[in-house]
């Protein structure tokens, strides 16, 4: 069985622990990081916006693209470390929610985190990245709570008669 | 130029390091002191520093705490423009509209402060709202920088400079001068090689930007003036300013804020009320699609060059969200100014 852990900055070490945890046994775990193509796209954008001011080798956009894949390396090598045996690795560059879901193509099991208001129980505990991979991975998602989850009585009251459902 | 020679004292690494620490690994405290930090920069030092020199520090200062970077790196390509509005040394469209202005740098920068920090506080809200989800995640606990040494013979030129420029007014000096004079004590300083400060003071734009003056004054001689004359209202109301800053804004877009500032201000010279609205205009705008135009070529050579597909949509639904907004905080900003302040 192929499992793929998805690594985000912040929320991966739960992430890890659910694998630890819950599929130990499994041969081969993937290591996911998804490096977010906008981000030094606009920094090179800003730098073309500057029509030419400073020479080529400045390009911000450049810096941040090479600090990015150490940041992953980095990343990756905590992952495994936490992890506690060898993983094979795989980073993509791009639309985060699409290059998961197609790293997942193949795959048996994908283990994410939440990531977003986790105050309370609710759809809002999720960011639109993980809400997109929740909804699109072709294969069955282990969705876990970073920390521990609120409990039950955060979910607000329904609401009065016909209403629709709470989020 | 100053702002290189600011970066070789290893001002932005000490930056990188006091933005680090003092966040104490929470993003939505970091992407405040990323505003405080982009804001002041391109304030003092221009957007050039702030685009080539803080970005990639403001970067590698998220991925040091583990931290998410998309809302640190926006943060600093926005507030690059947004950020640009309050000293006439910030912008380059700033110099060219403060000599047309007939206002002192004191006063420019006073009318200019308030329309700075409501563009700033809408960018601020926007980003909170837009980057919810990536800054609703801390990193690691304790970890924390090396520890840099201050720079503070940079920190005190600036301070310096910044101070030289306030009297340059009542004194009667360009502005210029007292750059050249921070630069040059900077050099001095770092005995940096004469030729390594010609290409920081990249002579190939100045002869670009001369050109691109004769090219517009060329359009403008052939009817472009006076189109652009009758468009434009010089009333100090808030509509008139309005919609000088929406026109400007629109301009920046489609041709890029430079040659866009260089269009409007024959226009606009004399009625100091108009170029401001214009320069409110051509530096918040480009935010919009950053990418207008002209340089939309260079973007697309550019995200040729490189594998992956640029998100632009993602840069759009944000300008969306701050640029109009922005451009009327900021406009209703400098018109209160304009009246609680009259000339």
């Amino acid at each position: 069985m192929t499992v793929v852990i998805w690594v985000v900055e912040g929320t991966w070490p739960a992430c890890v622990d659910a694998a630890r945890r819950r599929a130990a046994d499994e041969p081969d775990p993937v290591l996911l990081h998804v490096l977010p193509g906008d981000v030094a796209g606009t920094a090179h954008g800003a730098f073309a916006g500057l029509l030419g001011r400073g020479h080529r080798d400045q390009d911000p956009g450049a810096e941040v693209e090479r600090l990015a894949a150490a940041s992953a390396a980095a990343l990756l090598d905590q992952a495994e470390r936490r992890l506690g045996r060898t993983a094979r690795r795989e980073v993509r560059t791009g639309r985060v929610e699409r290059e998961v879901v197609a790293a997942c193509e193949g795959a048996d099991l994908l283990i994410c985190a939440r990531d977003g208001d986790r105050s309370r129980l609710g759809p809002r505990s999720l960011g639109p990245a993980t809400r997109f991979v929740v909804d699109h991975a072709p294969c069955p998602v282990l969705l876990v709570w970073p920390e521990r989850a609120p409990a039950l009585d955060s979910i607000p009251p329904p609401p009065p008669r016909g209403g629709p459902p709470h989020p | 130029m100053l702002g290189h020679l600011c970066a070789e004292e290893g001002l932005f690494t000490a930056l990188g390091e006091l933005l680090g620490t003092a966040s104490r690994g929470r993003p939505a405290r970091l992407l405040g002191l990323v505003f405080a930090a982009a804001a002041t920069v391109t304030a003092v030092l221009s957007l050039d520093a702030t685009v080539v020199l803080l970005t990639p520090v403001v970067f590698a200062t998220t991925a040091r705490l583990g931290l998410r970077a998309r809302p640190q790196v926006y943060a600093c390509t926005h507030l690059a423009n947004a950020g640009s509005l309050l000293l006439p040394v910030s912008n380059l469209t700033n110099l060219l509209a403060f000599a047309a202005s007939d206002l002192s740098f004191g006063r420019f920068a006073l009318l200019m402060a308030a329309p700075w920090l409501v563009v700033l506080a809408v960018e601020y809200l926007a980003f909170r709202y837009f980057f919810a989800a990536d800054l609703a995640v801390a990193g690691p606990a304790g970890r924390q920088g090396a520890g840099s040494d201050v720079p503070v013979f940079a920190l005190a030129t600036v301070a310096a400079t910044l101070l030289g420029f306030g009297l340059s007014s009542p004194l009667g000096i360009d502005p210029a001068w007292i750059a050249a004079a921070g630069a040059a004590a900077l050099a001095a300083r770092r005995r940096t090689a004469p030729r390594a400060l010609l290409r920081a003071a990249s002579p190939g734009f100045c002869l670009f930007v001369l050109g691109l003056g004769v090219v517009v004054r060329g359009v403008q001689n052939h009817g472009l003036g006076h189109l652009v004359a009758r468009l434009l209202p010089h009333a100090a109301n808030p509509a008139a300013l309005l919609l000088v800053a929406a026109i400007a804004a629109v301009l920046a877009n489609l041709l890029n804020n430079l040659p866009a500032t260089l269009v409007l201000l024959p226009a606009a010279t004399g009625h100091p009320a108009t170029v401001l609205a214009v320069l409110i205009g051509v530096n918040v705008g480009p935010n919009l699609t950053y990418v207008g135009s002209l340089a939309t070529l260079l973007w697309r050579r550019i995200a040729d060059r490189h594998d992956h597909p640029v998100a632009l949509g993602e840069f759009l639904r944000l300008g969306l969200l701050t640029v109009p907004a922005g451009i009327a905080a900021a406009v209703l900003a400098l018109w209160i100014g304009l009246t609680v302040w009259p000339a």
